[in-house]
C-alpha cells in the first residue's frame, strides 16, 4: 500500500513552517531584529503542530494535550528559573531531549510503520525508509547519551577531566563501523534485533565519544551535539516526507557545524583532535613541572581606580572567571562610573570566553551592558595598541602572548588579544598560583606595565568602584 | 513526494542554513543555540503521528513520551531564547 500524498495545502503549511524557521535564524543577525525572529520560530512551530493534528485522525487528543501540557510546563518553568551562567548545561540537557524524542519516534515508526505510510507493497518497510529510520535512531541515540555526559560535565556533576580508556579509538571506530554495517544489512533483513542492536550501540558510542573530552573543549562538544540533534530531525523528516522537519534539520545541522568550526578555529584546534579527546589531561601533567620564579608587581584597587580615571580609553577583557565570581554587575557599575568621568570603555570578547559560543555576551547583557559597547576579537584587537588600560578580569589563555610567539606552547596559534600592547595592564586574578584551562604560564603577568590585582573579581570591582567615587 | 524531491529540499536547505547561520552575529550565538534547540523539536510532528495512530499500543506510548519531551524543548527553548534576547539593549541616550 503506497502512502497517499497529503493534500496540497498540507504540504504548503509545512513549507511555510520551514520558511518561518529560516526567518527565525535570520532575525538573529542583529539584536534589533532578534525578538521578531523568535516569534517567527514560535509561529512556525504552531503551524507545524496544528497542521499535523488536523490532518491526522487523532483519537487520543486528551492524552496528547496532557503530554504537551506536562512537557511544556516543565520547559517553561525551567526557562524562567535558569541562571544565565547555567545556560550551557541547560542547552546540553535540551539536546538530550531532542535526541531521545528522535529515538522514540524512530522506534514508534518501526513498531507501527503503517501509521507513517512507509510500508511497501510486499508488506515490509520500504528499504529507503529503513535506512532513514536506522540513521534517525542512531543519530538520536548518540545525541542523547553524548548530551547527557556533556550535561553532567558542564553541571559539575561529573569531573571535567577527560576519561581515557585504553584502545578507545579502536573501540569507537569499531562500534561506528558496526552501526553503519548493521544499518546497511537492515535494508535486506528487517529483523527487530538489528534495529535494537543499532540503537544500543548508538547509545554506547555517544557515551564513549564524549567521556574522553575535557572541560575546555565542551563548547565544541555542545555545538557538535546541537548539529547532531538537527541531523536526527532531518533523518526523521526523510522518513515522514515532511518538509518542515527536513528544512529545520538542515538549518540546525549546519548551525551546529558552523559553531563547532568557529570554536575550533578560536582555539586553533582541529575538529578531529577535539573529537579524539584527551585535551587537558596532558596539560595537567605539564603544569606539575617546577616553574621559575619571575618578578611581578602587585597593584591595589586604588592604583587601578587612579590609572583608569586618568585614562582616555579602557578595554575590559572578561572571561568565565568573572561570571563564576558573579562580578558582571559590579563590573558594569565600574564602567558606568568611568564613563561618567569621560573615559571611553569597551568590552572585548573572545569567541571561546565562557562555556559555550556567545555565553559571555549573554552574561554581559544580563548585567545591562549595552551590546554596542561589546566587541568581537577581530573588531577590537587593533585598538589595544592605542588603549591606555587593558583590564583583564577572569580571562587568562585568551590574552596569553605565548599563543603568538611560543611554538611549543599548547595554545600556540590560538588567536589572542594583544593586551601586551596596551600602555597599562590590570590583571584581576584570585592568586598567582592558578593558571588557565590550558595550564600554561602567562608572560603578561610579568610585564613592566602589568599590575596584578590579586583578589576575588567581585570584591576587587567593588573596591575599585569605592575608590573611584572618592 | 519521491526521494529525489526530498533530497533536493534537504540539500537546498543545507545551503540556506550555511549562509543564514554565518550572518548571525557572534554576540547572539547562545540564543542561536537555544532557538535551534527549540525548532529542532519540530520532531514533535513525528511524535504526534505516532501518538495519534492506532494499531500499536507501545508505539502510541512511545509517541506520547516523545510529545512530552519535545514539548519541554519547544516551550523551554523559545522561552529561554526570548528571555535572553530581551536582555540585549542598546546604549541609552
Amino acid at each position: 500500500m503506497e502512502h497517499t500524498a497529503p493534500p496540497a495545502w498540507v504540504m504548503l503549511a509545512y513549507l511555510i513552517s520551514g520558511v518561518f524557521f529560516i526567518l527565525a535564524l535570520r532575525g538573529l543577525s542583529s539584536p534589533a531584529t532578534s525578538q521578531r525572529g523568535n516569534r517567527f520560530g514560535m509561529a512556525g512551530m504552531l503551524i507545524a503542530v496544528v497542521t499535523t493534528l488536523v490532518t491526522h485522525d487523532v483519537a487520543s487528543l486528551p492524552e496528547i494535550m496532557g503530554a504537551i501540557a506536562i512537557g511544556g510546563g516543565i520547559g517553561w518553568v525551567t526557562a524562567r528559573k535558569i541562571a544565565m551562567t547555567d545556560m550551557p548545561q541547560l542547552v546540553a540537557a535540551f539536546h538530550s531531549l531532542v535526541g531521545m524524542a528522535a529515538v522514540l519516534v524512530a522506534a514508534a515508526a518501526f513498531l507501527n510503520p503503517g501509521a507513517f505510510g512507509i510500508v511497501g507493497e510486499d508488506g515490509l518497510i520500504n528499504p529507503v525508509s529503513r535506512v532513514e529510520m536506522g540513521l534517525g535512531i542512531a543519530i538520536g541515540a548518540i545525541t542523547f547519551s553524548g548530551s547527557v555526559i556533556a550535561f553532567l560535565k558542564l553541571a559539575g556533576k561529573m569531573s571535567g577531566a577527560p576519561i581515557l580508556l585504553p584502545l578507545r579509538h579502536v573501540i569507537n571506530l569499531g562500534t561506528l563501523a558496526a552501526i553503519l554495517g548493521l544499518i546497511g544489512y537492515f535494508t535486506v533483513d528487517q529483523s527487530p534485533w538489528i534495529f535494537w542492536t543499532v540503537t544500543a550501540l548508538a547509545f554506547l558510542i555517544g557515551f564513549l565519544l564524549i567521556i574522553p573530552i575535557g572541560g575546555a573543549d565542551m563548547p565544541v562538544v555542545v555545538s557538535m551535539l546541537n548539529s547532531y540533534s538537527g541531523w536526527a530531525a532531518a533523518a526523521m523528516g526523510f522518513t515522514l516526507h515532511n518538509t518542515a522537519m527536513i528544512i529545520t534539520g538542515a538549518l540546525v545541522g549546519s548551525s551546529g557545524a558552523i559553531l563547532s568550526y568557529i570554536m575550533c578555529k578560536a582555539m586553533n584546534r582541529s575538529f578531529i583532535s577535539v573529537i579524539a579527546g584527551g585535551f587537558g589531561a596532558e596539560a595537567a601533567v605539564s603544569s606539575g613541572e617546577a616553574k621559575e620564579q619571575r618578578p611581578w608587581k602587585r597593584g591595589s584597587a586604588e592604583d587601578a581606580a587612579y590609572m583608569m580615571q586618568q585614562a582616555e580609553s579602557v578595554i575590559i577583557v572578561p572571561g568565565y572567571g568573572m561570571a563564576v565570581a558573579q562580578a558582571q554587575h559590579i563590573l558594569r557599575e565600574m564602567a558606568d562610573v568611568l564613563k561618567k568621568q569621560g573615559v571611553s570603555v569597551k568590552y572585548a570578547i573572545h569567541p571561546v570566553a565562557g562555556r559555550m559560543p556567545g555565553h559571555m555576551n549573554v552574561l554581559l547583557a544580563e548585567a545591562s551592558v549595552p551590546y554596542d559597547e561589546v566587541f568581537e576579537l577581530e573588531d577590537i584587537n587593533s585598538e589595544f595598541a592605542q588603549a591606555d588600560v587593558a583590564f583583564i578580569i577572569g580571562a587568562n589563555d585568551v590574552v596569553n602572548p605565548a599563543a603568538k610567539t611560543d611554538k611549543t606552547s599548547p595554545i600556540y596559534g590560538m588567536p589572542v588579544f594583544d593586551v601586551d600592547k596596551a600602555k597599562t595592564v590590570f590583571f584581576v586574578k584570585r592568586s598567582m598560583g592558578g593558571v588557565g584551562y590550558a595550564g600554561v604560564d602567562n608572560d603578561v603577568f610579568y610585564m613592566d606595565q602589568t599590575m596584578m590585582l590579586l583578589a576575588d573579581a567581585k570584591k576587587m570591582c567593588e573596591d575599585i568602584v569605592k575608590a573611584l567615587q572618592h | 513526494m519521491d526521494f529525489i524531491s526530498i533530497l533536493s529540499i534537504f540539500v537546498m536547505a543545507c545551503f540556506v542554513g550555511y549562509y543564514v547561520v554565518w550572518s548571525v552575529t557572534p554576540a547572539l550565538h547562545t540564543p542561536l543555540m537555544a532557538v535551534t534547540n527549540a525548532i529542532s523539536s519540530v520532531i514533535i510532528v513525528g511524535a504526534l503521528i505516532a501518538a495519534a495512530a492506532g494499531g500499536s499500543l507501545t508505539a502510541k506510548w512511545l509517541g506520547l513520551i516523545a510529545v512530552a519531551l519535545a514539548s519541554v524543548n519547544i516551550f523551554g527553548g523559545f522561552a529561554v531564547t526570548a528571555r535572553m534576547l530581551a536582555m540585549y539593549k542598546k546604549k541609552e541616550r
